[in-house]
């Protein structure tokens, strides 16, 4: 692979990881932000409210850092995959302009509203504002997911003779039969973050002793929303979109699974590491015939290996692809693990006081992340050796007259902005959590070294 | 159809620059018109709601262009490469002033981030000025409509310039004295007090910057590029752009002399949308211009997308830029009248 290809991969992968941290953040907080607004509505009680403003605070730093790594991420399809923009650009520019039209003018503007004119709107209309935040951001996710399906499952277009691809169908670009599933398996991935983040801080107030009303609401708000979508993103939602994998990508299914021969009663490795000069699978861990039946509800049905395809058909980095597959999958069973044990005990009644058990919820903060990670990289990996599948190849979309060097000058460039991004969001993210929910206003007043002067 | 979208972009562009043009402008007066820390925090919250939902109308532009011209897209943003990075590198930066200020605590940070987005602001201004001079002084386009511009080379615009050359810097300070009018008329409007004394002083001195560079760069840009007297030759009507830009550039004195900001403010907004219409309309049918031959330059019709899609797209983004249009005018009505420090809001 040449220098400056592998330079024009990194530099998007770099920076589109960066940016999904704060994207998937900021669109799973965006329902639970109105699931609480929901419920002070309904209830009356101002906690929730207290509870909605402190994670509107955390959501607006990292919705303001989505946008400006983000901005970035729709240039780059111009500046370093410039013949892929020239032949797909009229087709899916089409689904990232009307995400810049419909759904980012929407969360930019009323974000501002929700933050500043709470006492102006009123409780009813200050609830419709954070109604269409979370509609905003979810309808961004949408245009983004329906992109990247086009890249997956190309419909709707014809091509040119000069290698373009025109659009042949609206609606066909907008359902491909790819993104139903892929939709509602990302979205629910970014609430299964959210609830972990929010059952995280939670579990933190009551282990710190601090603050411990509001890690209740927070606990027990995090482990509901967490017990849900942790497993409706594995069943159905992961369910079906392994099924679109396996019937529109088969080559991708096999190198995820790390299965080099095609067998019947395949097996689904559990761990394993895979040695792709030797064609095997070193120290399996494996469940007998699980695989067939995963994939085709039969206990004996033939699942194509790698072996079954040619070469250059098959992704070209089969080890990340495996462990990025294998990492979702081994971190989305835990979280469902992890949260049933914490409904079974909220609904108990005991959670808030079983401290070991805290401590395992606070610790979770980091694998959704993680977990979401995995689960892109596995997609985009999977696409792989293909820039459009079965259209373009990778090395035929970069941008042909950007040299490596000028590519490496600014991929350096967006670590080191990058890292200063995140020293500033965990920095102002500590304060905020440190600093607690309690509206000023209810705090006692004028209380002499009382906490109170923290406020600003 | 292509016309059609020709002018959409460049409203859309338009619309960029007079809207997020304000904040930038701001961005570079506050310094000087914004002294004390609650001043600072007086000029920030007058951009604070709305700042963000400003930027969106870069995103909305680029992905406008994108889908109604991939051809211009790729080649133009592969080949301003390295100047586009920089413009990313300062939106992050600047956006990271305006977000992260109000968190810091203490005198030590907060006159540090201050000056990043004078900074970045000003910078911003002067790239993006020296962006839309590359436009019309054209770049070395090959056959197959690809370029790669360096940031500079020996600073003159000959057919191996660099993207700064001393007329694209020159358009560069044009830009930067008129973004910086902008922010400090809109300054003057929404703030009252020591700040508004300030930028309505400020905006007189400017003013004759402002115009002395307009003439300057106007007579540059015809030598430069005959391609542009030639298209006024030819559709004479098109002359009602730059009459735009000289009345509001006229307006704009006179308002200030009579210290009525908000029509002053409008002003501006009329010469910036006239000055950046001008250079569209000298342009086409181009979109850019080749200065290593004519046959090389790309024009709307060999970079548009197919008109199918072109067509389709119509249907949907007319409505929802009018939807656009609809809330951007409630959050302004909003946020209308004098900006108010509050100790007890976010911002």
């Amino acid at each position: 692979m040449d220098s400056a290809l592998a330079l024009h991969r990194f530099h998007f992968a770099f920076t589109i990881t960066f940016h999904y941290v704060f994207a998937q953040l900021s669109m799973g907080l965006a329902l639970l932000i109105f699931a609480l607004k929901t419920a002070a509505l309904r209830t009356g009680n101002e906690r929730y409210n207290d509870a909605a403003r402190f994670w509107a605070k955390i959501f607006a730093v990292s919705f303001a850092i989505g946008v400006v790594t983000g901005i970035p991420m729709e240039f780059q399809f111009g500046t370093n995959w410039a013949r892929f923009s020239k032949a797909a650009g009229g087709v899916i520019g089409q689904t990232l302009a009307m995400e810049g039209v419909f759904a980012f003018f929407l969360e930019s503007s009323f974000l501002g509203l929700f933050l500043s004119g709470e006492k102006r709107l009123g409780p009813k209309l200050h609830w419709a504002t954070s109604l269409l935040m979370f509609l905003g951001t979810w309808l961004s996710g949408y245009f983004i997911v329906a992109t990247d399906a086009w890249m997956q499952h190309p419909v709707a277009y014809s091509l040119k003779a000069n290698g373009q691809a025109v659009l042949e169908s609206f609606w066909g670009l907008l359902f491909n039969p790819w993104v139903g599933w892929m939709y509602v398996h990302n979205m629910i991935g970014t609430v299964v973050t959210a609830s972990v983040v929010v059952a995280s801080v939670g579990a933190y107030y009551l282990l710190e002793k601090q603050h411990e009303e509001f890690g209740r609401i927070f606990v027990r708000t995090g482990v509901i929303a967490g017990v849900l979508s942790s497993v409706l993103i594995a069943f159905p939602a992961g369910d079906r979109q392994g099924k679109m994998v396996a019937r529109f990508q088969p080559a991708t299914l096999a190198a995820m699974e790390g299965l080099f021969t095609t067998t019947k009663a395949a097996p689904l490795a559990i761990i394993g590491q895979p040695d792709t000069e030797k064609k095997r699978l070193d120290n399996p861990a494996v469940v007998p015939g699980f695989l067939s039946i995963l994939t085709y509800r039969h206990w004996s049905a033939e699942v194509k290996g790698l072996d079954a395809f040619p070469p250059d058909q098959v992704p070209d980095n089969i080890p990340l692809l495996y462990y990025s597959y294998h990492i979702m999958v081994g971190l989305g069973t835990a979280f469902i693990a992890v949260m049933a044990v914490s409904a079974w005990l909220l609904r108990s009644g005991t959670l808030y006081r079983v401290r070991g058990w805290l401590w395992v919820l606070m610790l979770m903060l980091p694998f959704p992340f993680i977990a979401n990670t995995a689960g892109w990289m596995t997609a985009e990996l999977g696409r792989q050796p293909w820039l459009i599948y079965g259209v373009m190849r990778t090395p035929a979309g970069s941008s042909s007259q950007v040299s490596s060097g000028n590519t490496l000058f600014t991929l350096l460039g967006f670590m080191g902005m990058y890292a200063l991004l995140a020293i500033l969001f965990l920095f102002v993210t500590h304060r905020e959590i440190e600093h607690g929910p309690e509206s000023p206003a209810k705090l006692p007043e004028h209380v002499p070294g009382s906490s109170a002067s923290t406020t600003f | 159809m292509e016309t059609v979208w020709f002018c959409l972009v460049a409203i859309t562009i338009a619309g960029y620059v007079v809207l997020d043009g304000f904040d930038l402008g701001a961005g570079i007066v506050h310094l000087l018109v914004a002294r004390t820390d609650s001043q600072r925090r007086l000029v920030l919250k007058s951009i604070g709601p709305v700042w963000d939902g400003n930027e969106v109308w870069l995103l909305a532009a680029g992905g406008t262009l994108y889908f109604a011209f991939p051809g211009l897209y790729a080649s133009s943003f592969s080949g301003f490469y390295l100047p586009l990075m920089v413009v990313l590198w300062l939106l992050i930066l600047r956006g990271v002033a305006i977000e992260f200020r109000n968190h810091m605590e203490g005198p030590l940070w907060r006159p540090f981030f201050d000056a990043v987005f004078a900074g970045a602001s000003a910078l911003l201004a002067i790239f993006y000025g020296a962006a839309l001079g590359n436009v019309i002084r054209g770049v070395p386009l090959d056959a197959s409509g690809n370029f790669f511009l360096p940031l500079w080379t020996d600073f003159t615009p000959g057919s191996d310039a660099g993207i700064l050359d001393w007329y694209t810097v020159l358009v560069g300070l044009l830009a930067f004295f008129t973004l910086a009018q902008h922010g400090a008329l809109w300054v003057a409007a929404k703030t009252d007090g020591l700040p508004q004394h300030r930028a309505q002083r400020l905006s007189r001195g400017i003013w004759w910057v402002m115009t002395g560079l307009t003439l300057i760069v106007t007579g540059a840009t015809f030598r430069i590029q005959p391609h542009i007297p030639e298209s006024l030759a030819a559709r004479p009507w098109g002359y009602v752009f730059p009459a735009l830009a000289l009345a509001g550039l006229g307006a704009m004195i006179f308002y200030i002399r009579r210290e009525e900001d908000w029509k002053a403010f409008y002003s501006s907004c009329a010469c910036i949308a006239g000055m950046l219409t001008s250079a569209v309309f000298g342009v086409y049918p181009n979109v850019l211009l080749s200065n290593a031959g004519p046959e090389h330059s790309l024009t709307i019709a060999n970079t548009a997308a197919g008109s199918y899609s072109l067509g389709v797209a119509l249907v949907w983004w007319i409505p929802g830029m009018l939807l656009v249009a609809a809330y951007s005018a409630f959050i302004y009505r909003h946020f209308g009248g004098k900006a108010r420090l509050d100790e007890e809001e976010a911002y």
